[in-house]
């Protein structure tokens, strides 16, 4: 049956646990489109095409390709239907060539014959004006060339569904610029591409459609040339829904942590933070917007002592008053940090691979902050165990007890454990990334309520949240992050979360230049 | 350009799914109903190939290990040998630093203390001495440990290369020494050192040869016990084993954690050997350390580094290599036969451990009844 749809997929839903990754949602790919699939981070976009590519099976709906029911349960049955994806993490191994690594996996026969295979991935660059040396190791490589051996190893495959994840998360724009070229290539030649991606020009600019999902939802899907970045964003982060958060006005604000100039650059190369300046004042919520992966986690490490940071950069922290000396806290490793008697809290983003031991019980977790208090080679096993019994009491931390791992409890527990010890060792500083991610209602209006206790503290209090609806309601500045510089910074009480999405996604500079 | 067929595909038969938890007794019964399906197979197997009754073999494995008095505490010697190094290699296993060369350190250990024994006979008596071999024994051990942890801290090097590699370094320099002091000429062997003097050797003590052994290693065990669980360096170890990031995050100095720890697991293997030579054999030769240390990194996994639990694990590997050996002399049977007990034992307890973290679901008949 020839039908004008490569792939319907009609009423998925996916969970995880208690989260609820896709709820009911119908998505239609055009044969020779390229559709993009627009959300914030944590959506769905990636765990709706991971069921398309063979990754997760969905726990209902159907999926059709060319008007046919499947079951796709791995990604060989998605090659088979000629669908193939290009993850955001390559897969790829480093020590073998691009010839090896596109026939790894085909086990088509016993002998691998690649000189076929050389000539085949030859003209599969020819067609689409690829450039990929067959006989170079992956290891040798740059991004972008792995990127591309990536896209010919799903061509070679046979796919004519191709689903790139964040494809140009990792390039330079030179390098997007040659991608959208191939992209284009690949479309006339009948072959349907789903590009997921939060880069709202990056939509503009190559895709024929746009679909739109937000919290697991489907919202909609318009062609690219009937909607403007303005509607998308709307789209994107919906309408401002009231939460009715307290937000105390600020008082007695005092200069905490100034930060200045501040760039830091990871392991490839890439520049995560780029000249970052700003100042937390104690009294105060100081929230940092962002999509996922503008630099949030670089920034509140290097402040943590975490993050090798940039000549040039300062990080000057300013203790309560009768407190101590201001210091600089760039140069400083955490034992330093501790040390000099800095009162910094961090809340990690990865509660369990961070912020605390999943292998460990309550009282062992609370000893991370303070085992090594006093001269005793041995650990004092009583204060954190009180302090233990005592979270669990004041926060009711749903636990079998004291010494239950800490990886058995819930998300909602956990982070209540975590967020009640770093609120323990009384801050002046409380650092925050993804508070409330994945808890339910209650427990998230519990979080709020520490914070906000902390603030009317007089601790400085950095909030890094992906909600904008809470950031507008619990913050007193929101500070937005795009790809790694400060877009701007806004009154809490103030601005419009349309305002904060433009900044967001970069569009106000973008307009203006 | 290649295509894949297409399968009819569905439901995996078999899901399998981490527990997150089992009670602690649950947990024995696995482990003891592994071990009674070791014994049947085992038993199925000795009939079928040798055709011998199998519960008298395993009647002349208990023999073996404990028959005479001599025997049982030969058994005991060898089980104290095997618990020190496994209770050296708990610290650095807990903190996931895979040191696979407890073989090494073992013979520096010795190769040091059986040194002390030659050269210091005339000059020093025999408790002082004790003294001094047990410390440069750990000394000798210790700087195999720091090795493999000090290129690990600085450059990140791989441990279990480095610390199996470590080993055949300590075994060319033992064979060294054991040319350097070989008696008699042309024996190929150090022989017995103080063999009438008897300096250097362990005392009697309530008139057993092996008393001393078995006290030092109880010190071990529980001095360990306690480092590991109550100490702020133990809690240091977990941290770091559990997750480098999150020690960090603590303000961790995770590199000299690394370093120390691995001192410490290095000193303490060395003492095994100081213990081998002094308390033991009395002489030194490159298979002092006998494959030991690779098996005492079974007993600390199987124990989860509790000290106190690679008691009876020990217990039963040297019994099992006690017992076999004894069945393999009586029946006449190949060393094969026996190794193939153990192996089939130690792969069912081991085994076990997989029932034990992970759970089975098999597909429902109904779930699927009601899809198609």
């Amino acid at each position: 049956m020839e039908t004008k749809n490569a792939v319907r997929m009609v009423d998925i839903t996916k969970t995880f646990g208690p989260v609820v990754a896709n709820n009911k949602v119908s998505l239609t790919i055009d044969k020779g489109e390229i559709l993009s699939l627009l959300g914030e981070n944590g959506s769905g976009k990636t765990t709706l095409m991971n069921m398309l590519s063979g990754i997760y099976l969905p726990d209902s709906g159907q999926i059709y390709v060319n008007g046919e029911k499947v079951t796709i349960a791995s990604p060989r049955d998605a090659f088979a239907l000629h669908i193939g994806m290009i993850h955001q993490h390559f897969k790829l191994v480093d020590v073998l060539t691009a010839a090896e690594n596109i026939v790894l996996g085909l086990n088509e026969s016993p002998l691998v014959d690649l000189k076929n295979v050389r000539a085949d991935v030859k003209d599969i660059c020819d067609r689409y004006g690829f450039v990929v040396e067959p006989d170079k190791k992956v290891y040798d490589m740059s991004v972008s060339e792995k990127q591309t051996l990536e896209i010919v190893k799903v061509l070679y495959r046979g796919a004519d569904i191709l689903i790139l994840d964040e494809p140009t998360a990792v390039l330079t724009p030179q390098e997007t610029d040659k991608l959208f070229a191939v992209m284009r290539n690949m479309q006339a030649d009948g072959k349907a591409i789903v590009i997921i991606t939060h880069k709202l020009h990056e939509v503009m600019a190559i895709s024929d459609r746009v679909a739109v999902l937000r919290k697991g939802e489907y919202i909609g899907d318009v062609p690219t040339s009937e909607t403007s970045p303005q509607k998308l964003t709307d789209m994107m982060v919906g309408k401002a829904t009231a939460l009715n958060i307290d937000r105390p006005e600020p008082e007695n604000l005092t200069e905490r942590l100034v930060v200045k100039d501040l760039t830091v650059v990871d392991s490839d190369g890439v520049k995560r933070l780029d000249n970052v300046s700003f100042t937390a004042y104690g009294g105060e919520i100081l929230g940092i917007a962002g999509i996922s992966g503008s630099g949030q986690k670089e920034l509140l490490e290097a402040i943590a002592g975490l993050q090798r940071i940039e000549a040039g950069g300062s990080i000057v922290y300013t203790p309560r008053e009768g407190d101590g000396e201001a210091e600089e806290l760039v140069g400083k490793s955490p034992m330093d940090i501790k040390k000099k008697g800095v009162r910094l809290a961090f809340v990690p983003e990865d509660r369990l691979g961070m912020g605390l031991v999943g292998n460990m019980n309550i009282p062992d977790n609370m000893m991370l902050k303070s085992y090594d208090a006093g001269r005793s080679v041995f650990t004092d096993r009583k204060t954190p165990r009180d302090l233990g019994a005592s979270i669990i009491e004041q926060l009711e931390v749903v636990t079998p007890g004291l010494s239950t791992p800490v990886r058995r409890l819930s998300g909602g527990n956990v982070q209540k454990v975590l967020v009640g010890r770093e609120i323990a060792a009384h801050p002046s500083l409380l650092m925050t990334a993804y508070a409330v991610r994945g808890l339910d209602i209650n427990t998230s209006y519990t979080i709020y309520h520490l914070l906000n206790e902390q603030k009317q503290l007089g601790t400085a209090v950095i909030y890094v949240g992906e909600d904008l609806d809470v950031l507008l309601e619990l913050c007193d500045r929101i500070l937005v992050l795009c790809a790694g510089k400060v877009s701007g910074v806004v009154n809490g009480r103030e601005t419009k979360k349309e305002e904060v999405g433009l900044l967001m996604t970069h569009l106000k500079e973008e307009a203006q230049a | 350009m290649k295509t894949i067929q297409k399968k009819e595909s569905r439901e995996p038969l078999l899901r399998i799914s981490k527990r997150d938890y089992m009670p602690t007794w649950q947990a024995l019964g696995v482990r003891l109903i592994g071990l009674v399906i070791a014994l049947v197979i085992c038993a199925i197997i000795i009939y079928a190939i040798v055709k011998l009754n199998p519960l008298k073999v395993y009647g002349a494995m208990f023999v073996g290990a404990f028959g005479t008095s001599k025997r049982m505490w030969v058994t005991i010697r060898d089980t104290m040998m095997l618990l020190c190094i496994a209770v050296g290699l708990a610290p650095a296993f807990k903190m996931k630093f895979w040191n696979i060369g407890a073989e090494g350190q073992v013979l520096m250990g010795g190769v040091v203390a059986a040194g002390c024994m030659i050269y210091l006979d005339t000059y020093v008596p025999t408790i002082p001495l004790i003294v001094i071999m047990f410390i440069g024994g750990a000394i000798a051990g210790g700087l195999w440990g720091w090795a493999p942890g000090f290129f690990k801290a600085k450059w990140n090097t791989n441990e279990t290369l480095f610390t199996l590699m470590m080993n055949y370094i300590a075994i060319q320099l033992t064979s060294y020494f054991v040319a350097l002091w070989e008696n008699p000429f042309g024996s190929n062997s150090v022989g017995v050192i103080n063999p009438n003097t008897r300096i250097g050797w362990f005392p009697h003590i309530f008139g057993q040869m092996y008393t001393l052994n078995v006290i030092i290693v109880a010190i071990l065990v529980v001095a360990m016990y306690i480092y590991l669980n109550y100490s702020k360096h133990g809690f240091e170890i977990a941290v770091v084993g559990d997750s480098e990031n999150t020690a960090r995050y603590a303000a961790i100095d995770v590199k000299k954690v690394i370093v120390r720890t691995m001192v410490l697991s290095g000193a303490v293997c060395g003492i095994a050997g100081a213990l081998a030579v002094a308390g033991a054999s009395h002489t030194i030769s490159t298979s002092t350390a006998g494959g030991q240390g690779f098996t005492a990194i079974i007993v600390a996994w199987l124990a989860k580094f509790n000290t106190f639990a690679m008691v009876p694990i020990s217990a039963l590997l040297v019994f099992l290599s006690k017992g076999s050996m004894e069945i393999a002399s009586r029946y006449n049977l190949s060393d094969y036969v026996s190794s193939m007990i153990t192996g089939i034992i130690l792969f069912f307890i081991l085994g076990s451990e997989f029932f034990i973290r992970f759970n089975l679901k098999f597909r429902s008949k109904k779930k699927e009844a009601s899809e198609s």
